[in-house]
């Protein structure tokens, strides 16, 4: 994922490695609900990616398996949290978000149980299994509908506190994980709370506003970019819906310019709902949104396609000179 | 309540909600009058529910999958008492809790219904709730045959006998027609009946006219561990000559000259209906 002057900026930062988020968020699960026979895992053949076999075994009376059936899944899901359940219906994003779509809407949203969605292998996680297997529309398609929490967690750390918000929540949560293992972002002292930005680090020529497993590489850019005279904020958008808009207000008001990151297509997502903010506030601000463009995805990795597509250090970095360069 | 009392009740209530549907301009008039006797042997004979309580956590459920013949349940709900019965004069407008769908706004309503093959899901994880607390309330969903085209209805079939759901009862409201015309013509979905008892359901079939009739299927224990399937044999348009067997009253609104004429054919049901009591 990394390339070696990444590396190096990353050893120069301390970052300690972690685990996929998918695990954090499968450990946390079964330590709730120990605790809570309420919660329900729900898989549809997808206890595997969405490393849900330790809760297979660990609580097989709280894991409903519903097949290769994923508009099944959120209605079973939806029926279970009107009946007193906490579901947290686990499948590929892809298929998740597109496939139960309405199922989603209506069952869940609509009819406003507290079901948690949980979208796992999002964005380019299966890397080159193809355009099929990507979900770079999940964001933009339940942005549009009312009613539901998105969270994008940045690490393991956000992961915990996110999917420990979900269990809590009354209403719908959407919880987006990848597949690769993640850095540790976070000191020991910061909190977490839906709905507000992550401040990493600070500056103020340019505002990287990104979330989920972008943002390792929008601080590493940052980095980047100080050894070059430029000082950059660096703010993780776990929390995509309810938008934290006064953290991307006041971004633009302390720094000249604004990136958004994102995995996932430019078109809906976190690059766009922080542009609708900005504008209708009034603030006028040089800025990119990094993100997938509107093409058929170029196979390779995730790692490569998030290369491809200047979502590294190096093309974060290069970014955020020309766009600082023009002003 | 007697049968004879509840066939009284049926034909009163047709005439509300066709007098509902021609206030509002809109409505699904057929197949309102294809579920009435399901929803109200249901709601007087079967679930036990307690209107003062709409969400008493040990109450039976009741999803309606073909939420269109919302006002079929609307005036069943009002005449149980779940809400003060001239509220349903709102239905439909501008700012009314009463939409053309079902929706939990209404006391005595469980989920958002209205977009076909959901609520047979939803019920199976209803029904799987109850199972993973022991608790003996039961779940019933009402479905329609048109609406079995949708492939998420045998996904949740599926899943229904797999988990052996025997707290689970789907009913079929099986009038043969849908906003195209003949079910039969535009997707059939037969056999019925054959299709749920190879998914791993019981099968019961039933005159969905007949008070005594569905009280009797509604009333029989489940087989165990299987969920059970009641496919009640309708008529779309039920109860008014000129309405019955025609699609074009799938959400056909009666004006002023056919409600007249459908009221006199109820009255003269019902002046009948006390004759005969």
């Amino acid at each position: 994922m990394f390339s070696a002057a990444a590396q190096a900026r990353l050893a120069q930062l301390g970052l300690q490695p972690g685990r996929p988020n998918l695990d954090e968020y499968s450990a946390t699960l079964i330590e709730l609900a120990r605790a809570d026979r309420n919660i329900v895992a729900l898989t549809s053949d997808s206890r595997g990616s969405g490393k849900l076999w330790p809760f297979a075994h660990a609580l097989p009376e709280q894991l409903i398996e519903v097949g290769v059936a994923e508009q099944n899944l959120v209605g079973i899901a939806a029926g279970l949290a009107a009946c007193g359940k906490k579901p947290f219906a686990t499948s590929p994003s892809c298929f998740l978000t597109a496939r139960a779509l309405e199922q989603i809407k209506n069952d869940v949203c609509y009819s406003d149980v507290p079901a948690v969605l949980v979208g796992i292998s999002a964005g380019v996680s299966y890397g080159a299994l193809g355009s099929t297997h990507h979900s770079l529309h999940d964001i933009a398609a339940l942005r549009a509908i009312h009613n539901i929490t998105i969270i994008v967690p940045a690490d393991n750390f956000e992961t915990r506190e996110a999917v420990r918000a979900a269990a809590r929540a009354q209403h719908p949560v959407f919880l987006r994980f990848g597949k690769a293992p993640m850095y540790n972002l976070h000191s020991p002292a910061t909190r977490f709370e839906v709905g507000r930005a992550i401040m990493l680090r600070d500056g103020s020529d340019v505002a990287f506003i990104a979330t989920g497993e972008t943002v390792v590489h929008a601080l590493l850019a940052a980095a980047e970019l100080a050894e070059r005279g430029l000082t950059a904020r660096v703010l993780s958008m776990h929390t995509i819906k309810p938008l934290d808009t006064q953290a991307v207000l006041d971004a633009a008001r302390r720094c000249r310019a604004i990136i958004t990151v994102e995995e996932h297509s430019v078109h809906g997502g976190l690059g766009e709902a922080c542009a609708a903010a900005l504008i209708q506030a009034g603030v006028h601000v040089p800025m990119r949104i990094v993100g997938i463009p509107d093409e058929e995805t170029v196979t390779g990795s995730q790692a490569d396609v998030f290369r491809h597509y200047g979502i590294s250090m190096e093309g974060l970095a290069e970014t955020a000179e020309t766009l600082i360069s023009a002003i | 309540m007697t049968d004879r009392e509840l066939e009284i009740k049926a034909v009163r209530l047709r005439k509300r909600l066709l007098q509902l549907i021609h206030y509002a301009g809109a409505g699904h008039t057929g197949g309102d009058l294809s579920c009435l006797e399901i929803l109200l042997v249901l709601y007087n004979r079967i679930l036990r529910i307690d209107p003062a309580n709409p969400r008493d956590p040990n109450r039976d459920r009741y999803v309606q999958s073909k939420g269109h013949s919302v006002e079929a349940l609307y005036v069943v709900l009002a005449d149980r008492g779940f809400f003060p019965e001239p509220e349903l004069e709102s239905l439909c407008k501008y700012k009314s809790r009463f939409i053309g769908h079902p929706t939990r706004k209404v006391p005595g309503i469980e989920m958002n219904t209205g977009a076909l093959g959901h609520g047979l899901s939803i019920s199976v994880g209803m029904a799987l709730a109850a199972k993973m607390d022991n608790a003996p309330w039961r779940v019933f969903t009402l479905l329609g045959d048109g609406e079995l085209a949708e492939g998420s209805n045998w996904e949740a079939a599926m899943a229904a006998a797999h988990y052996k759901l025997d707290n689970l009862v789907a009913i079929v409201d099986h009038n043969r027609l849908q906003i195209t015309g003949p079910t039969r013509q535009v997707m059939c979905t037969e056999p019925l009946a054959d299709k749920f008892a190879a998914f791993g359901w019981t099968v019961r079939a039933v005159d969905g006219h007949s008070i005594p009739a569905l009280t009797e299927v509604l009333t029989q224990p489940p087989v165990p561990a299987k969920p059970t399937c009641v496919i009640a044999d309708t008529v779309k348009g039920k109860g008014i000559s000129f309405m019955e067997n025609d699609p074009k009253w799938h959400h056909g609104v009666p004006n002023a000259n056919e409600l007249a004429a459908a009221l006199a054919e109820l009255d003269a049901a019902e002046a009948r209906l006390l004759a005969g009591s």
